[in-house]
């Protein structure tokens, strides 16, 4: 268990600044969009910032995870240089992946990111996976999936917590319940309202977060992490939140009811947290103001490297296909 | 040199390998205490234990994915697709993830799983049992795809796949499996792209692979009691390729034939068609035959899946036309 109440100012401060670098990563990300520096792809996870960031939180240095369509708040959580996020949104050749990726496909092995996916659902069985090489290896490392309420609907998921649970795999499964499934409303896609219920199919043990609420994530998910890194298996994580936004930028999410909106814009996980940072924690508005500064200078920087970021070469295609292509026999 | 079965042959690389190297390890349906249906991993459960033979629950995504999840942390995972049919349930960890993960992230993450794909009819198994699906997979760049014909190289190719970097689809023929072939008493891994002139001949070309290989050279035998002279090729790599190999045998015969057991429509036949036609016309003095599947499914009775299937009286009568045909 973790005491988040006794987490010193300096870590409530972090997390208040990840989420608003992911918030403004994400804006500025639509805005350059529109001015013509993005030419693919952008799912915006704002007001989905808690989830990614109360969760890899909870997360140590070895551990692995795999992500969504809406993946750039996940790796920025877990660390990721936003420069080069942004070289390969620009689908230049500093981006993560060389300017071959794009949005959907966004990895930092380093720090164990096994990627964003482009197919909903597709993740998860492969942090399935990757729990179980880590768990062959038996150095007490935790592989963790996210994905979206609509994936609860794909056989991958299913089959995925079906064989973790058996194998009691060191995975953790964490479902951002963002009430849509692309443009599908929740009771239209599914008959239950809480996806946590589907853990019990498998027998492994669910929570359920408010995941506009940055701690309350980090205690569930701490939680999640250490029964997996005990080996006592996986475990199910439901957080309940909402994308402020549409499906993908461009989609003005009209399918959704203005009034239902508004609530959740009042419960913008960035902003209640700030204001309780203040009332309940102690610390100045300075300091919310600080990191506000601070993360307009690091996107700042982050878009230059982009933009001064080179060009592929169109032959470049040829390349990665293979890791040995043996003398390029195998492109032909 | 020893006589073993093409099932053996794989056992022995599984085992091998899994001396070798310690992240090998083996994914799929009751292929653990029960040895697999077809009996290919007995005894690998009793040897390595259920840590390094994992008997999984009937969930091919899952297991695919379980095979390709491991290889990216340094896991070589070995997965058993039962019949090379219920790949399509596992399509998306094949076609979009494994295959592409090089690729998307520019070379950064790679997934060096090995999937057994086990193909074609094992006599009435009907359609959804029977197929021989390789075009798909030798379709989908990213993948490497390798179809042997003895137990010498199924031991040398699987032993290939698995030291391999990259994804790589190994189809082994049901109808091969009991088959018995000389086998080195060592065997180390093939270079991939090679194939194998399986019997030297100067009148006609005949490329095959996999079971249908074997009718090849039956037909190729009764022909050469005809006077007529068959070099047989087993083509074993379908992706990467080996064009020089075809390449020299045209420039003796300028006369080639395709077969395999896939449907004809599209089938792998249709790629080394394509590529003499492209690439190596000067050599060419008849257009390129291809004997294949019907373009049907695979069905049950046994009158017509000898229909459907082509086999050493139907290559024979193709090579037969081809002599006939063209500019001498």
């Amino acid at each position: 268990m973790i005491d988040t109440d006794a987490l010193p100012p300096e870590r409530l401060l972090r997390l208040y600044r990840d989420m608003l670098l992911i918030r403004r990563f994400e804006e500025r990300a639509a805005e350059l969009r529109m001015a013509g520096f993005i030419p693919g792809f952008l799912h915006p996870s704002i007001g989905q910032e808690a989830v990614a960031v109360g969760v890899c939180a909870a997360l140590e240095p070895g551990d692995v995870l795999t992500s969504t369509h809406r993946g750039h708040g996940h790796m920025l959580a877990r660390g990721a240089d936003p420069g080069r996020m942004y070289a390969e949104l620009y689908a230049r050749r500093d981006g993560y992946n060389r300017a071959k990726g794009g949005s959907l496909h966004m990895i930092d092995t380093e720090l164990g990111f096994l990627g964003a996916n482009g197919i909903v659902g597709g993740g998860i069985p492969l942090a399935t996976g990757a729990a179980l090489q880590l768990k062959r290896e038996g150095a007490g490392r935790v592989a963790v999936a996210f994905f979206g309420d609509g994936a609860t609907n794909e056989g991958a998921f299913h089959e995925s917590l079906n064989l973790a649970s058996l194998w009691k795999l060191p995975c953790v499964y964490v479902c951002e319940n963002n009430l849509y499934g692309e443009f599908t409303r929740q009771d239209r896609h599914q008959p239950i309202r809480d996806v946590a219920v589907r853990a019990d199919a498998y027998a492994l043990p669910a929570a359920i977060a408010d995941g506009n609420d940055v701690l309350g994530v980090l205690r569930i998910a701490a939680e999640a992490v250490a029964r997996a890194r005990a080996g006592e298996g996986p475990t199910l994580v439901e957080a309940k939140t909402y994308r402020h936004r549409g499906h993908y930028e461009g989609d003005m999410g009209a399918y959704r009811p203005p009034d239902e909106v508004a609530e959740w814009l009042a419960r913008d996980p960035i902003l209640t947290f700030g204001t309780r940072l203040v009332a309940e924690h102690g610390i100045a508005q300075a300091a919310l103001d600080a990191a506000a500064a601070e993360v307009e200078r690091t996107l700042e920087q982050a878009a230059a490297f982009a933009d001064a970021s080179p060009h592929p070469d169109p032959e470049e295609a040829l390349e990665h296909v293979y890791l040995d292509p043996v003398a390029g026999a195998a492109l032909r | 040199m020893r006589t073993i079965s093409y099932a053996q042959a794989i056992r022995e690389a599984l085992a091998e390998e899994m001396e070798r190297d310690p992240d090998v390890f083996l994914l799929g349906e009751d292929i653990g205490e029960s040895g697999g249906v077809f009996g290919v991993t007995k005894g690998l459960y009793a040897r390595f234990g259920a840590e390094r033979v994992l008997d999984t629950p009937i969930s091919e995504e899952a297991i695919v994915g379980a095979g390709v999840g491991a290889s990216l942390l340094g896991g070589r995972a070995v997965v058993e697709i039962m019949f090379s049919d219920f790949a399509t349930l596992a399509m998306d960890m094949i076609v979009n993830q494994a295959a592409k993960i090089h690729y998307m992230t520019g070379g950064r993450l790679s997934a060096p799983v090995t999937i057994r794909l086990v193909t074609g009819t094992a006599g009435a198994t009907a359609a959804q049992h029977s197929q021989s699906l390789e075009a798909w997979f030798a379709h989908v760049p990213g993948l490497k795809c390798l179809a042997p014909a003895t137990p010498a190289d199924a031991k040398a190719l699987l032993k290939a796949a698995i030291r391999d970097p990259d994804p790589v689809c190994f189809f082994e023929h049901k109808l091969l499996y009991n088959r018995k072939g000389d086998v080195p008493d060592e065997v180390g891994p093939l270079p991939l792209g090679v194939a194998r002139v399986a019997r030297e001949g100067t009148d006609v070309t005949v490329v095959s692979y996999l079971k249908t290989l074997h009718d090849a050279l039956a037909a190729a035998e009764e022909l050469a009691a005809e006077g007529v002279s068959v070099e047989v090729i087993d083509a074993r790599s379908l992706v990467p390729f080996d064009r020089e190999t075809l390449r020299a045998s045209l420039e003796k015969t300028g006369r080639l034939l395709v077969a395999h057991e896939a449907p004809l429509r599209g089938g792998f036949g249709a790629e080394i068609a394509a590529i003499a036609a492209g690439e190596l016309f000067d050599l060419l003095r008849a257009p390129v035959a291809r004997v294949c599947g019907t373009n049907t499914p695979m069905p049950y009775a046994p009158e017509l899946e000898g229909f459907v299937v082509p086999d050493a009286a139907r290559i024979a009568d193709g090579v037969r036309s081809l002599v006939a045909a063209g500019v001498a």
